[in-house]
């Protein structure tokens, strides 16, 4: 195998002046200097991908991850350390990167090939495959300004993988575009994989990194924390994702003034206390501690799961489980055990209620404080786990 | 697994690159290089009706002004608009050059701080465009010259070319440095304005040469002073060829009375004025790239 991009020792220091507080007279007795912050986006990366690689580069804002990109398509100058790249490097680091407003599209693809370093004559070959992969046939001679934001993006996506790249750099703009059009670069980008073409890419997005990746790495604070199969990468991006996410304070808790508390939930799976996740199929067990002020004679506790988006994937209480329960006195501790949680990635936001099923009143009320996380450390993509097996019968037919 | 990555088509992205490189990428983005004129070109004249016609007016009209003014004074001599002409086309090549290179990195942020190129193509370009106006302008001058039968120095006109790759690079190497400091302090464009406007009174465009020199010369001043402005040195050589002659002489009443114009000296004397300023400008080219390789770490992040 052949090593195409190398970043050897690679850092990066931005120096943020602070400008804008100085008086005149202060910049004349600084003679120029101005106050300043050091600030290195980039720490001693190292990272060598091979031919045919698709490597997706993951990470939180400011995590560096797309300085990391802009050195190695040579935008950003290294502060130390070095990349080198071999053959033909196309990038995508923002929608219509290097397009001028008040040319047409048609000679704004000349311009853009150019960059590239690729001859007229060549760009002459693919600018019909390039209009056409972009359907832009009919505003092709008019000026990109009049252009909306998606045939932007269509016509820079067109000319980066229509003018036959070794290695393409793309950052995010997948997300862009219609979904018919997302599908199409998708498309292309399996292609290119098939060709044996080189990927880096950057996102936040664990999906796509799963979907089309043979590694990641993750970067935190401008280092590299990761760098390996994609699964292992996206669990340790989450556990970095979990370091913010922890330091944020927590939501609405409705404690309802009245004859039961929900004093605690514990969320016990066999990973604990190593990890605050679990894996995909591994036991949970929801715990609800809860305390009567005064009796309640027909309690039902129900629990809801749901997904990020807010989508109730799952509702059910003690009743509809047939486990009905003792009237409460006091502490009582009721448990939730799921054998094998049959999802695949994401946050799994919970709510839990206890009702008089008599009275049909709400006694108690959480939610937005309780969430466990799955993450999924095959390559399956979706979001349940079927317990999928394949069988081969090679005579079936005969 | 680490085996270093080399061969032909490599690409190295470093906190330096040494000149010979940045010659080397200059060369390989040719394509790009004439894009960009193109580009340039077409964006100034994208929604002027007469388009390129606005180049060949500029001059005619300047040419008109300052001949018009020029006589009224009495400081026009013999065939003023072809001497005028010749200065004026080399002077707004050079003034052009310099005024688009130093905005076109600022000017280009769009590109800089987004596609992966050789930065110091730009004012290159800034170059190539005033070139092609220059070339455009020349054509005004050639139809004057055939039209009045100018009867130019043979001799002497072949310096035009010497002289004019001189004047390119010299005009490349200071674009280059400047469009780098401007990236950095916005101010270098106003500066360079006023700049030009001493420069150009500091080059024998509106006046002859010989002129100066005979003043330094009644002072005791060496007269090889006014050759120091490397533009001078430029415009003569291709003033002696185009204008056809140092000396004019005019038929009075009393005798002849003859003005010197332009020094009386051999070919060759002008052309290794010509030769030290390409010398000089080449030094300046080299040490310019340099320069701009030193700035351009931080384009993207201060534009």
């Amino acid at each position: 195998m052949t090593t195409v991009i190398q970043v050897t020792g690679l850092s990066k220091l931005f120096r943020l002046h602070h400008v804008r507080m100085l008086s005149a007279k202060e910049r004349i007795l600084r003679a120029g200097r101005t106050p300043h912050e050091d600030f290195w986006a980039l720490r001693d990366i190292d990272l060598d991908v091979q031919e045919g690689e698709t490597v997706g580069i993951l990470g939180h804002n400011g995590s560096g991850k797309s300085t990391l990109l802009k050195c190695v398509a040579g935008i950003l100058k290294p502060t130390t350390g070095e990349v080198r790249i071999k053959g033909r490097v196309a990038s995508l680091l923002e929608l219509g990167a290097g397009f001028h407003p008040d040319l047409t599209g048609r000679e704004n693809v000349y311009i853009n090939a150019s960059f590239l370093g690729i001859p007229r004559k060549e760009i002459e070959r693919h600018f019909d495959d390039i209009v056409a992969f972009a359907e832009l046939e009919q505003f092709i001679d008019q000026q990109v300004k009049y252009y909306s934001s998606g045939m932007f993006v269509r016509l820079g996506f067109a000319v980066a993988i229509n003018v036959d790249p070794d290695v393409l750099l793309v950052d995010e703009v997948l997300a862009v575009g219609d979904e018919v059009f997302q599908k199409k670069c998708l498309d292309r980008v399996d292609a290119f994989q098939r060709e044996g073409r080189t990927i880096l890419f950057v996102t936040h997005s664990a999906d796509l990194v799963r979907r089309i990746c043979n590694r990641a790495v993750v970067l935190h604070h401008g280092q590299m924390v990761a760098n390996g199969s994609p699964g292992e990468s996206i669990r340790i991006f989450r556990e970095h994702l979990h370091g913010v996410l922890d330091d944020t304070p927590s939501l609405v808790a409705r404690d309802l003034p009245g004859d039961v508390k929900i004093t605690a939930v514990h969320l016990e799976h066999p990973g604990r206390p190593d990890r605050p996740y679990l894996f995909a199929g591994e036991p949970l067990t929801i715990a609800v501690e809860l305390d009567a002020v005064t009796d309640v004679d027909d309690p039902v506790v129900a629990i809801e799961v749901h997904d990020t988006q807010g989508n109730k994937i799952y509702a059910a209480d003690t009743d509809v489980l047939g486990q009905p329960l003792p009237p409460l006195r006091g502490r009582t501790r009721v448990a939730f055990h799921i054998p094998s949680v049959p999802l695949l990635d994401g946050a799994y936001p919970l709510v839990i209620h206890v009702k008089d099923r008599h009275q049909g009143r709400l006694l108690a009320f959480r939610e937005q404080q309780d969430a466990f996380e799955v993450v999924n450390p095959s390559r399956v993509d979706g979001s349940v786990l079927l317990p999928v097996t394949v069988t081969v019968d090679e005579r079936a037919g005969a | 697994m680490s085996t270093a990555v080399s061969g032909p088509d490599l690409q190295i992205v470093a906190p330096r690159q040494p000149v010979a490189g940045h010659l080397r990428d200059l060369w390989r983005y040719r394509e790009l290089f004439g894009q960009l004129v193109r580009k340039e070109l077409k964006v100034r004249y994208k929604s002027s009706a007469l388009g390129f016609v606005w180049s060949m007016l500029n001059p005619l009209f300047l040419l008109a002004v300052y001949t018009l003014v020029f006589s009224i004074l009495g400081a026009a001599f013999e065939n003023f608009p072809i001497w005028l002409l010749t200065g004026l086309l080399m002077w707004n090549f050079f003034a052009s050059s310099l005024t688009n290179g130093t905005n076109s990195i600022t000017g280009n942020a769009y590109l800089v701080a987004k596609v992966r190129f050789p930065r110091e193509i730009l004012p290159v370009a800034s170059v190539g465009a005033s070139l092609v106006h220059f070339f455009l302008q020349a054509i005004v001058l050639v139809a004057v010259l055939v039209v009045i039968r100018h009867p130019v120095d043979w001799a002497y006109l072949w310096l035009t070319v010497p002289s004019m790759l001189a004047l390119i690079l010299l005009a490349a190497a200071l674009g280059i440095m400047l469009s780098a400091l401007n990236a950095y302090a916005r101010d270098t464009g106003h500066l360079l304005e006023l700049l030009l406007l001493a420069w150009f009174f500091l080059t024998p465009i509106l006046y002859p040469y010989q002129l100066v020199a005979n003043k330094l010369e009644g002072r005791g001043w060496p007269t090889w002073l006014p050759l120091l402005n490397p533009v001078t040195d430029l415009v003569i050589a291709v003033q002696r060829g185009v204008y056809g002659t140092a000396a004019v002489t005019r038929e009075g009443t009393v005798g002849s009375t003859t003005t010197t114009l332009l020094p009386d000296e051999s070919v060759w004397w002008y052309f290794r004025n010509v030769a030290i300023v390409a010398a000089v400008a080449l030094v300046l080219f080299l040490l310019a790239i340099k320069l701009f390789d030193k700035a351009e770490g931080n384009f993207a992040e201060v534009l």
